[in-house]
């Protein structure tokens, strides 16, 4: 391999001449290869995900009738389908889309530098992740089927088999899931040494896109979170497999309310870890398609430092009628209203940035805009969930379902499309199609939301979660045709993918060539070719402004991308500020 | 969205209802403010209409303002809900008030088990019964329940109640209502329970006080007079 140049920015060139498809493609070390693949599991996995939503959402809307393509879902079968269902959209579909695909692709790009800080470790992460999405699949396939525990896993329901009647499936789950959060954390380590050692001069943490401050925070929740429900899925395994009764009740004397607190103290910062990046992605968007600056840059930033710090601390508000000690509601109550201030902040924020500007309505813009819309639904019902006095009869039903599609899917979803439209042209050097792109759009828009409206209704009308129909409850009769719309427009909403689908190969084959940076962007991806060669920029990088200088009207155009010296100053070799680690030695 | 509510027939229900009726209104105005403003701006503010873009950056004093004094009264409204909720929560949570009857509740894969402790008031006795799936008890009295589960978590949830409370194998947890109206009313399960969750379904009866006397009649046969 060729030895990185001594500058203080490497500006390699690791050809190597013979290396073949396999080094190339599949065990590749390169960063952007290893996003791309990241971005082919996800959309696969989002098939099976989508594939099971489609059955739920059948099998409630006409129970016990016949799914086209499918049969008929039995009660068992429906559990094991919500299960895999949350778990895939969370760990197989929404991590590697906005931290696996997003954050390889664009954090050296974004800092300068040519590729992540440990490249064998990020090839490691992807080759893990996908290890473990086959152990999951696998799960479908082993005797009494795969995990029917719901996502959360419950314990004692998912702690003895006889319980679900399920055994290998719930077993290979937590291999899988175990699986999973160490390639992320591999993944996370990446992400935080090459933003904070690689980035190239005059790149300074207060000159970094806001993409990049969201993926590092997600970075740091996640590793710091992730620990204990490691333990906890090891645990749970030995208490499946080895007899122990860390959860279970019995003669062991374990506690099922162990699991909870060991599952939600990750998983609630998870949500967020999921959730800031596509944030990060908005905030990309929205200055660009607005040409002029993100509002309040560093209050963005000190208020998500202050969601971050927030995050650990309310996890409990998943648990406020679990049979907790009642005492605890009131300081969770309290935590988690408090961390609707800092996402009110950003939400604001991005709206002081369309203020004023001069819009154009791509299709990146309808997402990330569309996005910020509907996740203010999500935001607001939280407040409903945060309050323990509304949570008793809030929690365990559609009001929660509706409320956390309606923070993830704009964020994740909505978030993620916007930047797959944005960054496509970077990655595959081809524009997408405009018009396909804007009727995937209006699809996911109207149907998303027409899916989830109803669902809060029946929520609030009283309709338990992770049921398989709602025909044993009386008062549930009048939900019904909610129920009924809410497929409907499931189906319209799986159907509107299709234009999406479509799109993204046709746009790979023949779509027009995009240039170095068709959206006259600031951030230093859009400063070299479409797309990248290896080692990233083929001229040493210099970061003279941040990323938002955009319509500043003294300028003599309307954007100065960060590498652009000063008018009337010859570039400097080095304007300061920078931790910059010098790479030598061989890759 | 509160119309789909079903009836209330709780005493804390009203709390609750007049929570979910405070949040409700204050969150509209934000979610309808907040929309109003996106929507006006990709209109007003697009690209055929805004030839030239306004360039504020938001980092001086006076232009923060306009994003950190509405998140200010968001905070401010937050406190106040915190305290309404907070008091609905320990009236429902921590209160437990002196109860006329005491009912145990069990949970397990797939029913739930009332025991009543019979005329003689005590549990553990001869004259203790457990019904599957039927709860009844008087109108207009406290109700105190202790709740538990022979195997998985399953969750105690009475819409018309405003009553949920998940029952944790090796827990007892206590619990109390008060029913205000008689009628016939149901009982779910609100968590994941295995492949029967959704068919754990009960009757709670309310019954006015002579029909009270009827049913404890009718199940304990007793020569002597009813006493309570």
């Amino acid at each position: 391999m060729a030895t990185a140049t001594s500058s203080a920015i490497a500006v390699g060139t690791h050809h190597e001449p013979h290396s073949g498809f396999w080094r190339n493609y599949v065990f590749s070390v390169d960063h952007k290869v290893i996003a791309k693949q990241y971005l082919w599991l996800s959309l696969f996995m989002a098939l099976i995900g989508g594939a099971s939503a489609y059955l739920i959402r059948w099998q409630l809307a006409w129970p016990e009738t016949y799914v086209p393509g499918w049969g008929y879902v039995e009660p068992q079968t429906y559990n094991a389908i919500i299960t895999m269902h949350g778990t895939i959209m969370v760990f197989f579909v929404a991590m590697p889309f906005v931290l696996g695909a997003f954050g390889n692709y664009l954090i050296p790009l974004m800092v300068g530098a040519d590729d992540m800080a440990f490249p064998r470790l990020n090839m490691m992460s992807i080759w893990t992740l996908t290890v473990s999405s086959a152990v999951l699949i696998a799960s479908f396939f082993v005797p009494a089927g795969p995990a029917a525990g719901g996502w959360t896993a419950y314990a004692p329901l998912s702690a003895r088999a006889i319980y679900t009647g399920v055994y290998w499936g719930q077993n290979l789950w937590l291999v899988a899931v175990a699986l999973e959060f160490a390639s992320f954390l591999m993944g996370g380590i990446n992400f935080l040494t090459t933003a904070l050692n690689l980035r190239a001069p005059g790149m300074t943490l207060w000159r970094l896109p806001l993409l990049v401050w969201m993926e590092l925070i997600a970075a740091v929740l996640f590793l710091l979170s992730v620990g204990p429900l490691i333990a906890g899925a090891f645990m749970l395994l030995l208490d499946r497999m080895a007899g122990t009764s860390f959860f279970v009740p019995d003669k062991g004397g374990g506690d099922p309310l162990l699991w909870q607190h060991l599952f939600w103290f990750f998983g609630h910062p998870e949500v967020y870890v999921i959730g800031l990046p596509g944030f990060g992605i908005m905030m990309e968007i929205i200055p660009v398609f607005s040409r002029k600056p993100i509002f309040g840059y560093k209050t963005i930033v000190w208020g998500t430092l202050g969601a971050a710090v927030l995050s650990f601390l309310v996890w409990a508000h998943h648990m406020f009628v679990s049979g907790m000690d009642p005492r605890l509601a009131t300081p969770f109550s309290i935590t988690t209203i408090l961390i609707s201030v800092p996402f009110a902040i950003m939400v604001f924020s991005m709206v002081a940035t369309l203020w004023g500007g001069k819009i154009e309505l791509a299709t990146p813009m309808l997402f990330a805009v569309g996005g910020l819309a509907t996740f203010v639904i999500g935001g607001v019902t939280g407040v409903f969930l945060g309050s323990a006095g509304l949570d008793i009869y809030l929690h365990g039903t559609y009001f929660v379902v509706a409320h956390f599609h309606y923070t993830l899917m704009p964020l994740a979803i909505f978030g993620g499309f916007a930047g797959v439209y944005y960054w496509f042209p970077k990655m595959f050097g081809r524009m997408m199609n405009e018009t396909l792109g804007k009727i995937h759009f209006l699809f996911t828009f109207v149907c998303f939301n027409c899916v989830f409206i109803p669902l809060f209704l029946t929520g609030v009308a009283g309709n338990p979660r992770r049921i398989y129909e709602t025909s044993a409850y009386d008062y549930l009769k009048g939900v019904q045709p909610l129920h009924v719309i809410a497929t409907i427009a499931t189906l319209g909403l799986l159907i509107g993918q299709l234009p999406f689908v479509v799109n993204f190969f046709l746009s790979m084959a023949r779509g027009r060539k995009a240039g170095r940076n068709p959206w006259n962007a600031n951030t230093l991806e859009w400063c070299t070719d479409s797309p990248p060669p290896h080692g990233n920029f083929s001229e040493p990088i210099v970061v003279y402004r941040d990323p938002y200088e955009y319509g500043n009207p003294d300028m003599p155009k309307d954007w100065m991308a960060q590498n652009e010296p000063p008018p009337g100053l010859t570039p400097a070799r080095d304007t300061g500020g920078s931790n910059q680690m010098k790479r030598t030695g061989t890759r | 969205m509160l119309t789909w509510l079903p009836q209330n027939i709780s005493t804390y229900g009203i709390e609750m209802d007049h929570l979910f009726r405070l949040m409700y209104y204050v969150l509209a105005v934000w979610f309808i403010a907040v929309e109003a403003l996106i929507v006006f701006f990709i209109l007003r503010y697009h690209q055929s209409r805004q030839p030239k873009p306004v360039y504020v950056r938001g980092d001086t004093p006076s232009q923060a303002a306009w994003v950190l004094v509405p998140v200010l009264v968001v905070l401010m409204l937050d406190l106040g809900i915190d305290k309404v909720g907070g008091a609905v929560w320990d009236r429902i949570k921590i209160q437990l008030p002196p109860a006329a009857e005491v009912v145990h509740v069990t949970g397990k894969q797939f029913n739930w088990e009332f025991t009543y402790p019979g005329p003689d008031g005590k549990f553990g006795t001869a004259d203790d019964q457990t019904v599957e799936n039927e709860l009844h008890v008087p109108v207009g009295k406290v109700i105190r329940f202790e709740l538990a589960s022979n195997d998985v978590i399953h969750s105690f949830f009475i819409p018309t109640l405003r009553l949920k409370q998940d029952a944790m194998p090796g827990r007892k947890i206590n619990g109390w209502f008060e029913a205000t109206k008689p009628g016939t009313y149901e009982i779910a399960c609100a968590e994941l329970c295995g492949f029967g969750h959704y068919s754990m379904h009960g009757v709670l009866t309310v019954h006015t006080p002579e029909d009270y006397e009827h049913w404890v009649q009718s199940r304990w046969a007793a020569p002597k007079a009813a006493s309570k």
